[in-house]
């Protein structure tokens, strides 16, 4: 299974093609590709978001499905997702820890 | 420090509008990424995991307290808070927008400052020793010279798009504190039998996917010959550095496949053509650059040594902080002061922008307006009163930066590695923070003595592995971390690369790796006066091994 990851081209924050082939700014609302031709569509619309500059470093990211979330199977993609490991402060990871504590 | 002239402050406003103009064409689309990304690069600006980042130049190093509250403010308004200080001697920002960069260009050219040729296959930020013009055994300031190389390298023409990028270190001490053998080009400055000032010339050296030691190809340049020397260096690496393949692009492969005496004759026969040329500095031209070095009025503080030894005596940490992070200066009455970005279990080198104010407040109060960036990732106050010492050990307790480990094992080189990186494999700060941690106790740190870990998390080598006394990489394997240890590495004079111990650790592994290591190094010294360099160089790896694998090979 695959997702499409980017970085926005106006702040370079890191996105994932979700649903509606709308850039997401959370991983679990990344469209997850579960086949070949799937991927193949997540990748046009990938060509299409760059070409439009919308977003750049666009990369489909290999995952798996855990308890229904979304689990990138390297360490860089899942530090790239949450923040940097050093600071739960920074990056996704604090915003999600805040809207969780809300 | 060098101050801006008009035409300097022309050409950085004139570069800051160019690039403000290339992001909003970015913005608007009319640049293509493809077309952008050299643009971007020239002016310091990356792509990392989750943000752009963005590389501010501290030529050679220098900093006064105005361009680091400068700096402090861009951190608080544009960025997180803080900042990265790097190993060429470089501040980044993890965490900018695109859309902000040209107002953070233009803050930073009202104190002149900018993010030229911080990345790219030019002339990169030319480092030079952090003590430079203040250290007690110093032939002269390297930094004129750094200066130099720095305005005749900015934006060059010819030397704009090289196979690779390009890095020179200059010393003007014999104890070499800027790395210059891993260098592509390490420039020596000294005297020669006559008094007269010039250099030791080295080539080739550099870390990364090939580390190499540089090979001397003079060993005295006269110093009015500088650029049509470097000049020639760089015309026959331009011309014969290979671009076919960017692994092997960088100069030390040039040196190493043409080799040594054959490079040497083709520079000197570039040189030759020339060394009569308008590149021959004139005189004048030298000493008004080092006007702008000139050091600070000193005023005698003879009373320092009595302040010192009393503090000494009602404060030990201040003893262990003296012992550690105060360096001769060449005015008795004054020291050099290393501000360790190292705490225990912190970054290394990151500061926030609360410390950079009051590290420039400090500089200001006690270091005659100077601050240096060490390639260490330390802050220095190359010049302050011994006698004001206490004061200042009291003020950076205040502010929780009076750590005493400089050239101590916490003292860890860290490159940003998988936690901010792209290119990474795996992460740095975490390893330096656990290793950082295990040896927290100021006594055991003492007890080992001076032992320079340094960690990289990918082959690239920011973190300056190679040469650590005791190296790190960081690699991936099967999806997960594993760190490889090299031993015996030195960026000093002399300059050693280390060499790989064997099989690689693990993320849980690592620091009772090291610390088995610095156990067995304290079991073979012959005494406290034998370094851990010095006793790897006479044990070899045997006992290492031992340690580390020998029950592996009884087990099997």
């Amino acid at each position: 299974m695959k997702i499409l990851a980017a970085n926005r081209l106006t702040d370079g924050e890191t996105v994932w093609l979700g649903a509606g082939d709308r850039w997401v700014e959370t991983i679990d609302a990344a469209h997850v590709a579960r086949d070949k031709e799937a991927e193949e569509r997540l990748s046009a619309a990938g060509d299409a978001a760059l070409a439009a500059n919308l977003v750049l470093d666009v990369t489909l990211v290999d995952i798996d499905l855990s308890d229904g979330r979304v689990l990138p199977s390297r360490l860089r993609e899942r530090i790239r997702a949450g923040g940097p490991s050093i600071h739960p402060d920074l990056g996704k990871q604090a915003r999600n820890a805040a809207q969780h504590a809300a | 420090m060098y101050r801006y002239d008009e035409f300097d402050h022309a050409f950085v406003k004139a570069r800051v509008a160019e690039f403000g103009d290339q992001v909003a064409r970015r913005l608007s689309g009319t640049l293509t990424e493809d077309e952008f990304k050299p643009l971007r690069l020239m002016n310091g600006v990356y792509l990392q995991l989750h943000a752009y980042m963005l590389r501010i130049a501290i030529p050679y190093g220098s900093l006064s307290p105005r361009q680091l509250r400068k700096l402090a403010h861009i951190a608080r308004t544009y960025d997180k808070g803080y900042g990265h200080f790097t190993t060429r001697q470089n501040l980044q920002f993890h965490w900018p927008k695109l859309t902000d960069v040209p107002k953070i260009l233009e803050e930073l050219a009202e104190v002149e400052m900018h993010c030229i040729q911080t990345s790219g296959n030019c002339i990169r930020n030319v480092t030079a020793d952090h003590f430079a013009g203040a250290a007690a055994d110093e032939v002269a300031d390297p930094r004129p010279y750094a200066e130099i190389l720095r305005q005749w390298s900015s934006l060059h023409p010819e030397f704009s798009y090289l196979p690779r990028k390009f890095k020179i270190a200059v010393t003007g001490a014999e104890r070499d504190r800027a790395a210059i053998e891993v260098h592509d080009i390490g420039l020596h400055l000294k005297k020669n039998d006559k008094g007269e000032l010039g250099f030791a010339v080295y080539v080739g050296g550099g870390l990364g996917r090939t580390p190499m030691v540089a090979k001397k190809i003079r060993d005295f340049l006269p110093e009015q010959d500088l650029l049509s020397y470097t000049t020639a260096i760089l015309r026959v690496y331009n011309l014969n550095g290979r671009r076919d393949n960017k692994y092997k692009a960088r100069i030390k492969i040039l040196v190493h496949e043409t080799g040594t005496e054959e490079l040497t004759a083709a520079v000197e026969a570039e040189y030759a053509a020339l060394k009569d040329s308008e590149l021959r500095l004139p005189d004048a031209d030298i000493r008004a650059i080092e006007t702008y070095f000139k050091p600070p009025r000193l005023a005698a503080r003879p009373e320092g040594d009595r302040a010192v030894a009393t503090a000494g005596k009602t404060n030990p940490g201040f003893a262990d902080w003296l012992g550690r992070n105060a360096t001769t200066h060449r005015n008795p009455d004054y020291a050099c002061v290393t501000i360790s970005l190292k705490g225990i279990g912190e970054v290394p080198g990151d500061a926030s922008d609360a410390q950079m104010d009051a590290i420039a407040d400090l500089a200001e109060q006690y270091g005659n307006d100077e601050i240096r960036v060490s390639h260490e990732q330390n802050l220095i106050l190359p010049h302050v009163a011994r006698a004001d010492l206490p004061a200042l050990h009291a003020a950076l307790v205040e502010i929780g930066l009076a750590t005493a480990n400089a050239g101590l094992i916490t003292d860890i080189i860290a490159c940003p590695g998988l936690d901010y990186c792209a290119l990474a494999n795996a992460r740095s700060i975490p390893v330096a923070q656990e290793i950082s941690q295990r040896f927290a106790s100021q006594a055991r740190q003492a007890e080992i003595g001076d032992l320079q870990v340094k960690i990289s998390g990918c082959i690239n080598a920011c973190g300056h592995h190679h040469v650590g006394h005791i190296g790190i990489l960081g690699v991936e394997k099967k999806g997960a971390e594993l760190y490889q240890i090299t031993l015996g590495g030195s960026a000093r004079e002399g300059s050693t690369i280390g060499e790989i111990i064997g099989r690689g650790f693990g993320p849980e592994e690592i620091t009772d790796a090291v610390e088995t290591i610095v156990e067995t190094y304290l079991a073979h010294r012959q005494g406290r006066e034998e370094t851990f360099l010095d006793a790897y160089r006479r044990l070899g790896q045997a006992p290492f091994k031992e340690a580390l694998y020998g029950h592996e090979a009884r087990a099997a």
